[in-house]
Parts: C-alpha cells; structure tokens; sequence
C-alpha cells in the first residue's frame, strides 16, 4: 500500500461525515443521534459532522423499523450516497423491527433492501453507543479503502405493490 | 522577465498558493474550533479541514453528461482560482510590485467565487440548490453595495487604485469607518451566521452544494478557505501599519488575519440565522450610512485638499 492509499485510509477514518434517515421511527433514535453531537459526547472531536444533502455524506444512518412507504425512499437515498459509503442502523426497529414485528404496515428489517455494516442496538440506544457505532463505520470504510470493492444498489421506484 | 518571475512568485509562493491553502485549512478549523468552544465542546482535532479534503478527493461522483455536466464540473475549479489569485495580488511584502488598477482586479476576484456559487447552484437542477442561489443572488446585492462604496471610498481619499497605496496609508477616522463597514460585510461574505442563508442546514439542506460530491465539493470547501484568506487578508493589508523589513510585514499580516478570523468566528457561533428581508434591510437602512458617511468624506477632502 503506497502513501497515498495509507493518507486517504487515515483520512476516511478521521472524517466521517453523516446522513440521517429516518424511517418511520417513534424520534427517541433520532433524539439519540443528535444528543451524541452535543457538548457531553461531542462526536465532532472524531471528525463527524451531519450533513444535509446525502451527496455529501459517507455514513447513512437510518432509524426506525422501515415502513412500506419508506422503502422506495430508503433506495434513492442509499444509491445517492457516493461511494465509498457504510450504513449504521440505529436502535433495535432497524435490525429486527422491534416490537413492530409481524405488522402488515412494515417491510422491514432494513437489511432486506440496502446492505447494513454496523448494528447499535438498543431502544433507543444511547449516545456514547451511537458514537461507537459511527466510528466502527468509519473504520469498515477506511478498510474498504485498502481492498474490498464498494457494493453498489441502483435506485428503485416504489412498485405497486408497495404503494398499497 | 523580472516582473513576471515577481507576479508568478506571488501567485504561487507567497501569499498565494503556497501559503494560501495551508493558511484555508488553519481558517476553517480555527472557525469550527472556536464555535466548539464557546458551545461547551472540545471540537474538531487541527488537521480535520485537511482530512476532509483528502477524503473528499477520494469519493466517486454521480455521472452527469453534457454541457450542464461539464458547467457543474467547471464553477468549483474556476471558484478555486479566482479566489487563490485575489489572495496572490495582496500586497503583504512591501515593494511586491503591483500596478495601477490592481484594487479593482482583486474586488473582481473577490466576487467571482459567489458568482459561481449562484451559478453552480443554478445548473445543479435541484430546487435547494436554486433557492440557495437566489439568495446568494440577493445577499450579494445587499452588501456588496456597502462593500464596494467603503472600498472606494479608502481609494478616493488616497487618490489611487493600487493596493500600495492603500496598504500604506496613514491612519484616519474616515479610514476607520471604512474598515468597520468591511468588517460589517464580511460575515456576508463568507456566508457565515448571521447571514448564512445561501447554505442553511436545517432549511435547504445545503443550498447550492446540495448536489455537488467527491473532489467537485472537496473544491468547494478549498474556495470558501481560500476566500477566508482573502478576505481577512484585505482586512489586514488595510490594518496593518507600514514596515519596510518584510518578515515583519508577513507576520504583521498573519497575525491581524488571525484576529479577524477570530472576531468573526465568534460573531458567527454567538448569533443566529437572519431572514433575508432582515439581512437587506440591515445592509441598505443601517449599514449604508456608514459607508455613505465614508465616501461622502472622502470626496469632501478630496476638494479641501
């Protein structure tokens, strides 16, 4: 590995920036997610910021157990972030839809539709967890920067059968 | 051949690129740094923009064809240049050769990077990103028309165009006011709060950046450095008093541009958002009279003199 890769390996760990999706959660992750940049946990110390526009972003972070309007909505913005590029699914709905499972309202768990590198789990999980998650994300991306080829999901539009 | 090694010195060395790009990073993390510190935070670690950057430059674009691919491609890189030129023609080292009309290049150069902005968010196609570039559009309207009247009217009293003259002039009540209405338009300038509306997080996601990726946002950021350099260096060739051994002069100019950034950093983290019609009327009903007040001074000298 030459000193450029080893430079932009570092600097993908160092400078993880976020994109946060929520999808069809109940806000306690999401409240979370915000609490972890404020002054107690401060997560910009790790280079985080949170982003607008997912074109920016290197970290999707999705919360909620991923309704049926959601899912075409979860693909656009997982294919509009550029690559390389990690998800954190935040809070138990996401990894196994919580205690929403079995609804016909549902079309969950998020790792049905898009790849998920890092679980934090919890309902909700706390800040300092969230943070943890975020930098294992950062460093799964810096080692996708060494060798392993990027997963892409080309955009999809809801079918009919998800818009009923 | 001497002046043109003078002139290419300048623009790469010092203080052009050289200097200029390490002296962007230093700004933009000394802007979040402080904001962290008077929230509570410890903030970002020192090399963070430099990061940013090198990450930035390593992620894929989308694909985009033709002339509005090639357009979007085009604004952050001429952004670049023209700011790294505005920071190349200021004249720090005394007797660095400039040359008549240089002042009105280095506003040209100045403006050229909110130009792009307006324009790339325009050619982005999406709908933050022309409402990002309609207030670009109005904010630059607002205070470029206090910006420009306290600039000329520095150049008026001193009866020249050449940034010489204005770095070495002498102290006067009349400059004093010229540099706080500067001073007034810079947060603008900037896009920094209070008058962040062109990039409003939490209202049009990024404004005009919301489409741009990779290497063409990496060059964006690089811009807005580079535009901090110029601007807090304007501000500091105008402050600063004339000495004649020049490690002395570069290090009179650090420093001052490092106050500016610092007062404006903590102007920035201590106030909030303005609406646009606030921000307009501010610049034409409450600013404008210090730089009517400036130039109309300016010229009644001129006369007495």
């Amino acid at each position: 590995m030459n000193l450029w890769n080893k430079l932009m390996c570092y600097s993908r760990r160092r400078s993880p920036w976020l994109f946060h999706m929520n999808s069809g959660s109940c806000n306690g992750c999401d409240i979370e997610l915000v609490a972890s940049l404020t002054p107690r946990y401060d997560a910009e110390q790790l280079g985080v910021r949170l982003e607008g526009s997912p074109r920016h972003a290197d970290i999707l972070c999705v919360t909620g157990p991923v309704t049926r309007n959601a899912v075409g909505a979860i693909k656009t913005v997982y294919s509009q972030v550029c690559g390389p590029k990690a998800v954190v699914a935040i809070g138990s709905c996401p990894a196994t839809t919580n205690v929403f499972i079995d609804s016909r309202t549902l079309d969950g768990p998020l790792d049905k539709h898009i790849p998920v590198d890092v679980y934090v789990p919890g309902c909700p999980p706390r800040p300092d967890a969230i943070v943890q998650g975020v930098a294992r994300a950062a460093q799964i991306l810096a080692d996708r920067a060494a060798n392993k080829p990027v997963v892409e999901v080309k955009a999809e539009l809801p079918t009919e059968e998800v818009r009923q | 051949m001497n002046s043109l090694t003078t002139a290419l010195a300048r623009l790469l060395v010092f203080p052009g690129l050289l200097f200029a790009i390490p002296a962007a990073w230093f700004f933009l993390w000394v802007e979040r740094k402080s904001v962290a510190l008077m929230q509570g935070r410890i903030g970002p670690p020192f090399m963070q923009p430099f990061f940013d950057f090198i990450k930035l430059l390593g992620k894929t674009t989308p694909p985009r064809n033709g002339l509005g691919g090639l357009l979007m491609k085009a604004w952050p890189l001429i952004a670049v240049s023209s700011a790294a030129g505005a920071v190349g023609l200021l004249p720090v080292l005394p007797l660095s050769g400039g040359f008549e009309g240089d002042l009105i290049l280095l506003l040209a150069l100045l403006e050229l990077p909110s130009m792009c902005i307006i324009a790339a968010g325009f050619s982005s196609r999406s709908i933050f990103g022309e409402i990002g570039s309609a207030r670009e559009a109005v904010l630059s309207v607002a205070y470029n028309v206090v910006f420009l009247l306290a600039i000329v009217s520095i150049a008026a009293s001193q009866h020249t165009f050449r940034l010489e003259g204005l770095a070495a002039l002498q102290y006067s009540p009349l400059h004093l006011l010229g540099i706080a209405a500067i001073l007034v338009c810079l947060p603008a300038k900037l896009h920094i709060n209070p008058f962040s509306l062109p990039n409003a997080e939490q209202e049009i996601y990024s404004g005009p950046m919301t489409e741009y990726a990779g290497p063409e946002l990496a060059m964006w950021e690089l811009s807005h450095g580079l535009e901090w350099v110029a601007a807090t260096g304007l501000v500091a060739t105008l402050v600063a008093p004339h000495v004649t051994v020049w490690w002395l002069g570069v290090l009179l100019f650090a420093a001052l541009s490092f106050g500016v950034v610092l007062l404006l950093s903590v102007v920035a983290a201590a106030t909030a958002r303005l609406q646009i019609d606030t921000t307009v009327r501010f610049y034409w009903q409450c600013t404008l009279i210090f730089a009517v007040l400036a130039i109309s001074s300016a010229l009644f000298m001129r006369f007495r003199l």
